[in-house]
């Protein structure tokens, strides 16, 4: 059957017009009866396999993307979700202030301290709303995405590197190379200046190792656990001597004084070797490629392993020389990433709940503030993972409290909302006495202010079954319910299944 | 069946099963104990609130924030409560305060993320763990299948030591605002399930259990004290009031992170916390509760024994911790920090594992061996009367 209608498609019948239109008329009823039976590498994703890898690879998509990506074949949608438009959102004006060392705090007065620190604290959240934003707008989905999974591969976190410029910095690095080359992105990683403060490379001199960069590059950035040893970590802790950042710039620096140029042995291999070097001779362990395969599966697919899956994918990273589109490719136009059996067996993270619910629905969000907290509240506080390892994810993102907290927003969100409405009285700003306390406030008030036209989503769905527009499984209570439009949509949207992706 | 009828039903069923208090708390076993923590959130200063009014080098540390040793509540001939826990005599003179003296680990983390973390799993100082050291003890020695919920959080966002994917913990700041959300969740079997949705359904029917047995109706004679700890006090209460069987309840005090002014709002903080444990002890007394509740305090650090140039302490390694409850045997535990010999950073070396105070909880009050789920062994304290 498989053969017969792939001659149907290619062959000569294509070229009688009407014939043509015919057969895929008959096509088009076969693929909706459910037994597709055609190389779906071929054919169009339909809305269910568009809706999933917008959800997976991207950040959740409108009716009308999802539409759009349903017409595209596997191949078509993952060029299409490659692709890189640009465009971002303007960032917060004291990026490119003169950068402010974090260790000159110690130098200042009392007061002088609490101001930066409070400030600090500001710029924090405002890098949080301008990521929030970016991703609620991106037309690249798919690169917001891999520039979250290499914040969480790559680890750093403004409690430690105390500077939210330099956080910025490394956002944009991460951004720059998500779709790129992992060869230059670890590169570029092991000079980002926020990433020498988070892992103490600043300490690392020649005769006084710190070995902090040096165990997890290997552990968690490159090899994995049990492939080297103690005293790889110490050889490649010298290497890196000298890694460093100017306290007057924030930038990145190499001080010679301070490397230890003579011999060492990293993983059998002996030279005397400096810090790219060891980069160069990690990349070429076929453990780091497995390694970054791995956690592509986890991230889009399945948190079972599939081996021979995994090593699809990692040799297409090492075949192409790291690149990253290409382990990408393999991955959005296999098999098994649209088998039923991987379907809704992921744990929405936070961002997934919240970005993907605003941009699934359309929502109006004049100030992203509120789910800035929300986020907060379900565990995830962009750019400030709980430790080097990032945020573990999967099933430990729902517990009771954050699964209520999830739900309150949720049914928050779903409540009578009408695309034009009055600011209610109770929606106007109180006055604040502190800055922590105006913040909650403008959050309160934004809330109020989010918008959301379920007449003019439910019409979109034209039709189709709403849990198919909602959900990546079957509700757990469905049945029995008789209520329809609104009400059934808010029945979905807190139903145990709208969790999962 | 509807939602809104499910609920009714889920409503009966609680009322039903409104449970009597326990009649002979003595002879609590097990999880039938309860414990109450208290996070001291920021790290409080152990050298002001155990302390040390007759070392000269505390007064030489601490020229500024110093408790001037005629202001100091004395409990030996060396040492003294700080005079915000004048409260608190009650109980050091009815022997059921335990103090455990500088409680650290080996090689302390200095950040407030990480430390509380490393406390929070019961980990080694570069140890990642993902469940807290309680969600690993229920998951070793589980909880009777009727138990409301693994744990009750009140306040707060984290779960710290409830944490971990097997945790039936829930949060809740008033025992009232619980039952309204939890209206939105519902337990359901589907025919089948992936394991993430086992999962969710799971946590679904942990809240539905917890709301199910959860009560916010007690009155108590207890006048709780007005303060927000007084509150999450008086929250705690309402929870073991409820004979809903939950092992553990957390509270937190925040605001100890007195890096300026520290003498005014320390005193703040701690004359909170012992008006809140003197209510706690009144309020657990009127349910007849007390003989079988262990209190215990815990902090990601302490405070660096030299003050800081903004009349405050940085962070710091080792602290003093309280234990109380009705068959705790008060007393002073632990090596007192020696202040003429501090380290690289001017700290004071731990003398009790913080893992020694969990192992006192796994082993002389619920009766379990603590090394499988500490990791190793640590000698639990002898504080607890049998």
């Amino acid at each position: 059957m498989k053969f017969l209608i792939a001659v149907m498609m290619g062959g000569k019948c294509g070229t009688d017009l009407r014939a043509g239109f015919l057969l895929r008329r008959l096509l088009a009823l076969w693929l909706m009866s459910g037994w597709v039976a055609l190389p779906a590498a071929a054919a169009p994703l339909g809305h269910d396999d568009a809706r999933h890898l917008l959800n997976r690879a991207g950040l959740g998509a409108g009716i009308a993307e999802v539409e759009s990506y349903a017409r595209l074949t596997r191949a078509q949608a993952t060029e299409r979700l490659l692709a890189v438009r640009g465009g971002v959102v303007s960032e917060p004006d004291w990026v490119d202030e003169p950068y402010f060392p974090p260790g000159r705090l110690r130098t200042l007065d009392a007061e002088a301290r609490t101001r930066i620190q409070v400030e600090r604290a500001e710029r924090s959240i405002e890098l949080r709303e301008w990521w929030l934003r970016q991703m609620l707008v991106t037309p690249d989905p798919l690169r917001e995405r891999m520039t979250l999974f290499w914040h969480n591969h790559f680890v750093s976190g403004v409690q430690k590197v105390l500077s939210p410029q330099l956080m910025y910095r490394q956002n944009v690095l991460l951004r720059e190379h998500a779709l790129g080359n992992f060869r230059e992105l670890l590169h570029a990683v092991a000079r980002d200046p926020a990433m020498v403060r988070y892992l103490d490379s600043a300490f690392n001199r020649k005769g006084q190792p710190n070995e902090n960069f040096a165990r997890e590059l290997m552990e968690l950035f490159t090899l994995g656990e049990g492939i080297y040893t103690e005293q790889d970590v110490k050889e490649v802790a010298r290497a890196f001597t000298g890694w460093s950042i100017n306290p007057n710039t924030g930038e990145f620096v190499f001080r010679p004084a301070q490397h230890d140029d003579g011999p060492k042995t990293v993983l059998g291999r002996q030279g005397n070797f400096g810090g790219d070097e060891v980069l160069d001779i990690l990349l070429d362990r076929p453990e780091t490629a497995a390694l970054i395969a791995g956690k592509l599966w986890r991230e889009f697919v399945s948190p079972k392993p599939a081996p021979a899956e995994v090593a699809r994918i990692a040799s297409a990273l090492r075949d192409s020389g790291y690149d990253i589109r290409a382990a990408l490719r393999v991955l959005f136009t296999s098999d098994a990433f649209y088998a039923p059996a991987h379907r809704g067996v992921l744990v929405k993270s936070p961002v997934d709940l919240v970005v993907g619910t605003l941009r699934q629905f359309e929502f109006e969000v004049p100030d992203g503030l509120p789910f800035v907290f929300a986020m907060g509240q379900f565990g995830q506080v962009l750019f400030a993972p709980p430790n080097v390892k990032g945020w573990p994810g999967g099933e430990l993102w729902i517990n009771a409290t954050t699964l209520l907290r999830r739900k309150q927003l949720l049914d928050t969100l779903f409540q009578d909302r009408l695309a034009v409405g009055p600011v209610r009285a109770d929606m106007m700003m109180a006055a604040a006495a502190t800055p922590a306390a105006a913040r909650r406030e403008r959050a309160r008030v934004a809330m109020g202010r989010v918008r959301f036209d379920g007449d003019a989503w439910l019409t979109r769905v034209n039709g189709m079954p709403l849990e198919r527009a909602v959900l990546a499984v079957a509700p757990v209570h469905a049945g029995g319910n008789v209520s329809s439009g609104m009400d059934h949509l808010r029945e979905l949207v807190l139903d145990p299944a709208y969790q999962l992706k | 069946m509807n939602r809104r009828g499910f609920m009714t039903a889920v409503g009966a069923a609680a009322a039903a099963t409104w449970l009597p208090l326990p009649a002979a708390a003595a002879a609590l076993r097990g999880y039938e104990r309860l414990l109450v923590l208290i996070e001291l959130k920021g790290g409080n200063d152990g050298f002001n609130t155990v302390i040390p009014y007759t070392d000269a080098e505390y007064y030489r540390l601490r020229p500024g924030i110093a408790i001037p040793r005629e202001q100091v509540l004395p409990i030996d001939a060396h040492t003294g409560l700080h005079p915000a826990l004048l409260p608190l005599m009650d109980l050091w003179q009815a022997g059921e305060l335990a103090l455990v003296q500088n409680v650290g680990y080996p090689r302390p983390n200095l950040s407030h993320f990480r430390s509380i973390e490393i406390w929070d799993t019961a980990a080694g100082s570069s140890e990642y763990l993902d469940a807290g050291w309680l969600t690993r003890t229920f998951a070793s020695t589980p909880l009777p299948a009727n138990t409301a919920a693994d744990g009750v959080v009140v306040g707060g966002a984290e779960l710290g030591p409830l944490a971990g994917v097997a945790s039936r913990a829930v949060t809740l700041l008033n025992p009232e605002q619980f039952l309204r959300q939890s209206r939105l969740a519902a337990p359901g079997s589907p025919a089948a399930v992936n394991p993430a949705l086992a999962h969710v359904l799971r946590v679904e029917q942990a809240v539905t259990d917890a709301a199910a047995r959860l009560r916010a109706d007690r009155v108590f004679a207890t006048a709780f004290p007005a303060s927000g700890f007084g509150n999450a006090v008086r929250t705690a209460a309402q929870v073991a009031a409820s004979g809903a069987g939950v092992p553990v309840i957390k509270l937190s005090l925040n605001g100890f992170d007195t890096h300026v002014g520290q003498l005014a709002r320390q005193a703040r903080l701690l004359k909170d916390l012992a008006e809140g444990l003197v209510a706690l002890k009144s309020a657990l007394s009127e349910l007849g509760l007390w003989e079988s509740t262990l209190v215990m305090t815990y902090a990601e650090f302490g405070r660096r024994p030299r003050q800081n140039q903004s009349g405050g302490t940085d962070h710091g390694t080792s602290s003093v911790h309280m234990v109380t409850g009705g068959r705790v045997r008060g007393g002073l535990y632990g090596a007192a920090p020696d202040l003429a010999r501090l380290d690289g950073t001017g700290n004071v070396q731990h003398a009790v594992d913080f893992r020694a105070m969990y192992a006192t909880v796994l082993d002389r009050w619920w009766g379990m061996d603590a090394a499988g789920i500490l990791r190793g062994r640590h000698a639990p304290l002898d504080l607890i009367r049998v």
